[in-house]
């Protein structure tokens, strides 16, 4: 019998089975940013201890920075303090932080890939819950709380409770129109937001296998909408093509001989699994969250479900989402009018997000009510973008072009909803309150969904859209 | 260091009721605007709290009769989305010292452990029964007994169950697990060794 990438990886950075039970794991790759570590580091302080291999933790800042203007000190006293707070810590361990005067700096879970520091058959862990979008490249990667921050910090080791595996097999082609956004939203409306609780779920099928580095890494960013806190692919020829020449992975021979590691670190074929699921991409249509969870989401031209013809334990969250959302059942969600268009964040926020928003907003003009904003996942993103001439796009058609960072998809920064708000948006969370206005609304769509929603003033279905062209 | 043993919370209840309370609801992201924990319990479910008030309605954790509570009852996925240590935090801030609910995410469950807060499960009956005697008698007693694995109200009692490891550290105090990891660093830096991202050697 083989073993899973899961399994493999466990096995390569067990330390010791714990008295309790538990496994100390090691972790390969701390990244930290500026809203969960400072407490950590109090604690190591107020312990009289340091951090014990400063060199595999990377830092960076991305939740508070404004993306309009960049210069120190911010304006907002909080969040120079925060980043403040990063930098002397940073600085008193001898950690690398990547800021702004670094070119690098974006969000942690856009720059780990960006700069190759995220590679296959690692372990890696950071203070935020997106942490598994680097599952992407073959890496077991989790979000974890301040408290083992702290720990990682200390010992660069976590107590951990052994995981399942689930095998999500997506085949298939993918209509046009529907994006790597609409195939996780499916995944997880089909098997709810907590149907991946004590489970990793590894992505393949040959959908997940056509897919760019990119889009798995959209997939895999949002595995903890599904409850699941670990999500991968294989690593394969994509990912290999996708690491060489980046700067912290390997070079010259080395990189061939790394291949035959990160190849071997890979699920056997006769693995096997704690559970498996097929998904028919084929069938995936252009996907829209219409309530209060990542699992709320309906296709564009379906109707909106109703308490009523819901399973009994589901009506009272469908009724408490419909009536915050100030949706009606059985209603169709398409030509629902938006006040806010976002592109952006650690699920959408990458180089070929933007692209695809800008395709289709090009030559058009954002609607008179609409605020839309682009904010680029890193700085790198930012210049890329800049040198395509993408920024001239958005700008043209009325976008707001901001500088890196998480922005409205948590609003820690100037960027938030106000009051009812409704907002389309390629982030992560429809949650209430998400985005920064307590009665704010969120619909969760792909980059080119929310493109269309801006120019149009509403939700639409972008198959129609670009056919109008 | 010593550390604390935790076998047996006793107090008054909290009933919290509603699947899939995510942690931007229990503590909105706009407090997390700070570089420490402090003051946190303050703005507990803040937005949720507001929102019901102008409704002419009171959120649990506003509501006189359960205040000074120390056991939370909720339901299915309670602490789902952000892996903000934050909420836990908060809710141990404001007094409570234990939680019994359907289900949790598994950052927020192994957040509350490292803070020392027990979060048990218990199926959806005993919760809904454990809910209605709280509503029903505020000043009933809570005891969660991590030794004997059963939550009781009076004389009603409920199965509880923990996953070992954790129920271990409770009941032993190894619960705060920094010491632990560091108690070996020789076989963490042999780990390291043998991995050849760390050591750079691939061949």
């Amino acid at each position: 019998m083989g073993s899973t990438l899961l399994e493999k990886v466990w096995d390569a950075h067990t330390v010791r089975k714990l008295p309790n039970g538990q496994t100390q794991l090691f972790i390969g790759l701390h990244l930290i940013h500026e809203v969960t570590t400072p407490q950590a580091f109090d604690m190591l302080r107020a312990r009289g201890w340091h951090v014990r291999l400063p060199e595999r933790t990377i830092a960076t800042v991305d939740h508070i920075v404004p993306t309009r203007d960049q210069r120190r000190p911010f304006l907002d006293v909080m969040a120079e303090d925060m980043f403040s707070a990063l930098e002397r810590n940073c600085r008193d361990e001898g950690i690398r932080l990547f800021d702004m005067s670094t070119g690098s700096q974006g969000i942690v879970h856009v720059i780990g890939p960006e700069m190759g520091l995220t590679q296959p058959g690692m372990t890696i862990a950071c203070g935020d819950s997106h942490t598994s979008t680097h599952g992407a490249l073959g890496a077991v990667a989790f979000g974890i709380g301040t408290s083992q921050v702290r720990d990682v910090l200390a010992s660069q080791c976590l107590a951990m409770e052994p995981m399942r595996v689930r095998r999500i097999m997506v085949r298939g082609r993918l209509a046009r129109g529907v994006y790597a956004k609409d195939v996780i939203l499916e995944i997880i409306r089909r098997l709810g937001v907590k149907g991946g609780v004590g489970y990793a779920y590894e992505y393949a099928g040959d959908t997940v296998e056509r897919l760019s580095m990119d889009e798995r890494m959209t997939i895999c960013n949002m595995s903890i909408e599904g409850g699941a806190r670990v999500g991968y692919v294989n690593p394969d020829q994509v990912t290999f093509d996708y690491l060489r020449g980046r700067r912290f992975a390997p070079q010259g021979d080395d990189f061939e001989q790394a291949c035959r590691w990160w190849r071997s670190m890979a699920s056997d074929a006769n693995a096997s699994y704690d559970d498996q699921v097929d998904i028919d991409a084929t069938s995936i249509r252009p996907t829209v969250t219409w309530g209060i969870n990542p699992g709320q989401s309906v296709y564009v031209d379906e109707p909106l479900p109703s308490p009523s013809n819901a399973a009994q334990p589901d009506r009272a969250g469908i009724d408490e989402a419909l009536s915050f959302m100030g949706l009606t059942a059985g209603s169709r969600i398409r030509g629902t009018r938006i006040d806010v268009a976002f592109v952006g964040s650690c699920t959408n926020g990458r180089l070929s997000d933007l692209r695809e928003a800008a395709k289709v907003i090009r030559g058009r003009h954002v609607a008179p009510h609409v605020r839309a904003l682009v904010v680029p996942g890193s700085q790198p993103v930012r210049l890329a973008a800049e040198r395509e001439g993408l920024d001239r796009i958005f700008i043209d058609a009325g976008f707001d072009w901001r500088g890196a960072g998480c922005s409205m998809c948590l609003a820690m920064n100037p960027d938030k909803l106000e009051g009812r708000e409704i907002c389309a948006s390629s982030s992560n969370r429809n949650f209430k309150g998400r985005q920064g206005s307590p009665t704010g609304r969120t619909l969760l769509m792909s980059p080119a969904m929310v493109a269309a929603a801006a120019v149009a003033g509403e939700v639409v279905d972008i198959r129609e859209f670009v056919n109008g062209d | 260091m010593a550390i604390e043993k935790i076998q047996r919370i006793e107090g008054r209840g909290l009933p919290l009721p509603g699947d899939n309370i995510d942690t931007d609801r229990i503590i909105p992201a706009r407090f997390l605007r700070s570089i420490t924990f402090e003051g946190l319990e303050n703005h507990l479910f803040e937005d949720d709290r507001q929102q019901l008030a102008a409704a002419g309605s009171t959120h649990p954790v506003a509501e006189k009769k359960y205040a000074g509570a120390t056991v939370l009852l909720v339901n299915a996925n309670f602490g789902c989305g952000s892996s903000r240590e934050h909420a836990p935090q908060a809710i141990r801030r404001y007094g409570i010292r234990a939680v019994v609910g359907e289900s949790y995410s598994e950052i927020f469950f192994g957040n509350s452990v490292a803070l020392g807060m027990p979060c048990v499960t218990a199926d959806h009956a005993s919760l809904a029964a454990l809910m209605q005697l709280v509503e029903e008698d505020p000043a009933v007693q809570l005891v969660v007994d991590l030794e004997g694995m059963r939550a009781s109200a009076g004389e009603k009692h409920f199965k509880i169950a923990l996953p070992s490891a954790a129920r271990e550290s409770f009941l032993e105090g190894t619960w705060d697990a920094t010491g632990l990891l560091l108690d070996r660093f020789e076989e963490v830096e042999a780990v390291a060794r043998r991995l050849p991202y760390v050591s750079g050697t691939w061949s």
